[in-house]
């Protein structure tokens, strides 16, 4: 409770620092997945969709 | 007579507009963050990514050309998240198991690589607050954007991610003040949190972000 307290009335710069860490671990957590190589499966599935759909529209 | 998917490919006329594919497979990525961060688990995560990615191929006519493809789609992958998940509660209430394994409801698997104290921390938010976080702290959405993915007003997902970054910091705080000689069993998860926390510390970089979002508020 202490840390919150002295939280308020303007935000201590500590607080700030930390909210900025977070802040950052965040943005490196989802940057770390948007970084990773995406497994094949995804273009596979868009391939696939893509013949399923072209196979439906096909009036054959 | 073995039909490949390339042999399929190359003899059929294009269907759509190779922009849609193209942009859609570019925005793979970004969908997986907000899966993962959603579900707290690798393969539940990919898995909602590829229901999306059927969803908006589905649904790609009713996408306005020249508007926001990824905020478009993380709508879709959102809505599919917790239509998920509300069947999986319906069907199986009794279920304490299959309830367990669940996305969004898995314990035991992180959704980035690495198990930080803030993957910990992020967990124990309401799903509203977490995923409000995420789109605007992480995610670099506008307040806007991330009040049409979720179907609020800018007003509440700002008070969403202001109460989501001080609940956090509480979480973390609490985690912190625990005295490793009093708590002998928890002494190398607590070393570890302070190990994490003293990495964090130095403030570099990623200030920029930071400074576009509480203009004027940056000492």
């Amino acid at each position: 409770m202490s840390k919150e307290e002295e939280g308020t009335g303007g935000k201590s710069r500590a607080v700030r620092a930390r909210q900025r860490a977070i802040g950052r671990e965040l943005r490196r957590m989802y940057d770390g997945v948007v970084n990773e190589p995406v497994p094949d499966e995804f273009l596979d599935l868009l391939r696939r969709i893509d013949e399923a759909d072209a196979e439906k529209k096909k009036p054959s | 007579m073995t039909r490949t998917e390339s042999h399929t490919m190359e003899e059929r006329e294009p269907q759509t507009p190779p922009d849609f594919k193209t942009d859609l497979l570019a925005l793979v990525p970004f969908l997986r963050a907000f899966a993962r961060s959603l579900t707290g688990n690798y393969e539940a995560a990919d898995d909602l990514v590829q229901e999306t990615m059927v969803k908006a191929w589905q649904s790609r006519d009713t996408f306005e050309m020249g508007t926001n493809l990824k905020a478009w789609l993380f709508t879709i992958l959102r809505n599919q998240f917790y239509s998920d998940r509300r069947r999986a509660w319906r069907q199986a209430p009794w279920d304490q198991d299959a309830a367990e394994r669940m996305p969004g409801t898995s314990q035991d698997q992180n959704w980035a690589a690495d198990l930080s104290d803030t993957t910990r921390a992020l967990k124990l938010l309401p799903d509203e607050q977490r995923e409000a976080l995420i789109l605007v702290g992480a995610g670099g959405f506008s307040y806007m954007d991330a009040a049409a993915i979720v179907k609020c007003n800018v007003g509440t997902v700002k008070s969403r991610v202001a109460r989501a970054r001080k609940a956090l910091l509480a979480i973390l705080d609490r985690q912190d003040s625990l005295p490793t000689r009093e708590r002998p069993t928890e002494g190398e998860a607590a070393r570890d949190i302070m190990a994490q926390l003293d990495r964090l510390a130095p403030p570099q970089q990623a200030e920029g972000a930071a400074k576009r979002r509480t203009k004027g508020r940056v000492d």
